[in-house]
């Protein structure tokens, strides 16, 4: 009982702590919170039912599902990529200058934006997706896993790993960690920071979206407004473990889902999303640099 | 090699600079001195691009450059090593170098070695966070890592500050080698002893003006400068 809420906590928990990265990272640059970051989820979960019909419909679903899934995801990523890099062009970029408060103001903007051209596009009215993974589960110890958890799991990890290297590895990703520690001062080292900012949104919103699709195919329903619960989830795992700082994002990501997973479990199903709220509050009282939120001491 | 004509910048209502003329020939040292708040900081991020002018011209090498990123500044071979240092204080010695040469990444290797070379103690800390640097330290960094870019012209906004005498006597013969090989300096000093007899020329700044300009030599006998900035 308690290894099963762990795999079902540790399975919410690596999909908060995916969409989580996204907030934690434009925090770290640009020290504002991206509200239309769970739309960003939203419309990857849609796309993924979209490419998956096309899949389907052509055939290929059917011969080889993998594949297809496989497909489905990489194309529902690039499309929120183009969106991710879009919003922040039209919608945050001009407010660049402008008081804390406006580009904030803006993200609300975007979010209801993003639902209603949902609502209007696809109708108010749950979409299923298409529940091909099977009741293939693996046990052990008493516990069994479906492979679609194994799946998001697996996936998560990976790209988790992915970015970790990214920005500890790669040119870019040096650039986006000295962006987010003296913006200007990048600048002045001859970083393109515009350039910087995009693809720090285009990565945040492709984790997301593959977010967006695997939940989509692990709860099997969508709707315009799951957004906006999953986005403020994240938003507390991004400040469970110390926004703007990565692996905290990871961490708090995963803690939550524990927490709810065991919470519904031993304590109560109905409060499923009260413990979220309840874990921000506490953060917010007693740590509000969260679990990870400590920073090397600058000499000045 | 840089010249600023009339240039005027202004943070919001406030005018900081108010039609400055500079200019620096190829090869030179020239110094810029004033008290807080005369516009000295601003002229450098105005030239730099961080600061737009609301009007006037800056040409370097013979190219305009106001209303250029900043980014695109340093890719022109004009570097800037700010004031306060601001160094990456989260990523390593040897990472801050490498994002010096972010725009021209050719040789970096050899480019990190002649800078472990200068300063050989960036070598023994270079996997160290540079936060954990002494001040003297960071400032050798800050200039370690604006010389990665191979910049033609370096901008040095109070290179002196805060650093025990031993480290500004360091800085200073730095300056001088770094010009010796070519490279041309338009230097920020509140320590305007050593300023002016380091730098070839030098210019006053006064409320966002140009009060007094001349060789260094010039200045350091002039009345007004003695009294005001060498406490004399």
């Amino acid at each position: 009982m308690l290894l099963q809420q762990l795999i079902n906590g540790l399975t919410v928990g690596c999909v908060y702590a995916v969409i989580a990265l996204g907030y934690t990272m434009v925090y770290g640059i640009l020290e504002f919170i991206n509200f239309a970051h769970g739309e960003i989820y939203m419309l990857g979960a849609y796309f993924g039912i979209i490419f998956l019909a096309l899949f389907t419909s052509s055939g290929l679903a059917a011969s080889n599902f993998p594949l297809a899934f496989a497909l489905t995801v990489l194309l529902t990523i690039l499309f929120c990529s183009a969106y991710g890099f879009t919003i922040e062009k039209i919608a945050y970029r001009p407010l660049r200058k402008a008081p804390r408060l406006s580009p904030l103001i803006s993200a609300i903007g975007i979010s209801i934006f993003l639902q209603n051209y949902v609502m209007i596009t696809q109708g108010a009215t749950d979409k299923v997706f298409p529940q091909k993974f099977g009741d293939a589960s693996f046990n052990f110890l008493g516990a069994s896993a479906t492979s679609l958890q194994l799946i998001i799991i697996f996936a998560s990890g990976l790209m988790m790993l992915g970015l970790h290297l990214f920005i500890r590895k790669t040119r870019t990703g040096k650039a986006m960690r000295a962006t987010a520690q003296d913006m200007t001062m990048a600048s002045l080292v001859g970083i393109n920071v515009d350039r910087i900012i995009s693809v720090t949104f285009i990565i945040g919103a492709g984790l997301a979206a593959a977010a967006g699709v695997m939940v989509a195919a692990y709860y099997g329903l969508v709707n315009y407004s799951i957004g906006y619960v999953a986005g403020i989830k994240a938003f507390t795992a991004a400040v469970l473990g110390g926004i703007g700082n990565i692996p905290g994002a990871m961490l708090g990501g995963v803690v939550l889902g524990l927490i709810e997973s065991l919470g519904s479990a031993y304590v109560s199903a109905e409060y499923k999303d009260v413990y979220a709220f309840i874990i921000l509050l506490i953060i917010l009282l007693i740590k509000p640099s969260g679990l990870l939120g400590t920073s090397v001491e600058e000499k000045v | 090699m840089l010249r600023l004509s009339e240039i005027h910048t202004s943070y919001g209502h406030i005018k900081a600079l108010k039609g400055i003329d500079i200019e620096v020939m190829k090869g030179e040292i020239v110094c810029l001195i004033g008290s807080n708040g005369a516009g000295k900081s601003t002229a450098l991020m105005t030239i730099s691009g961080v600061l737009k002018p609301d009007c006037g011209k800056i040409e370097f090498n013979g190219q305009q450059i106001e209303g250029m990123d900043p980014h695109e500044i340093v890719g022109l071979g004009l570097s800037q090593v700010p004031e306060g240092r601001r160094i990456f204080p989260r990523l390593s010695v040897l990472e801050n170098l490498e994002m010096g040469a972010f725009m021209n990444n050719s040789g970096l290797k050899e480019k990190i070695k002649h800078i472990f070379s200068l300063f050989p103690v960036l070598h023994e800390r270079s996997n160290q966070p540079s936060g954990t640097l002494s001040g003297g330290e960071q400032q050798m960094l800050a200039i370690g890592r604006s010389l990665m870019a191979n910049p033609k012209m370096l901008l040095l906004d109070e290179p002196s500050l805060g650093l025990a005498p031993i480290m500004v006597s360091k800085i200073f013969k730095t300056i001088k080698e770094l010009n010796i090989e070519g490279c041309t300096i338009l230097l920020v000093e509140q320590n305007a002893r050593a300023a002016l007899r380091l730098a070839h020329r030098a210019y006053v700044l006064e409320s966002g003006i140009v009060k007094l300009h001349g060789t260094g030599e010039e200045l350091l006998h002039n009345e007004g400068v003695r009294k005001a900035y060498l406490g004399e």
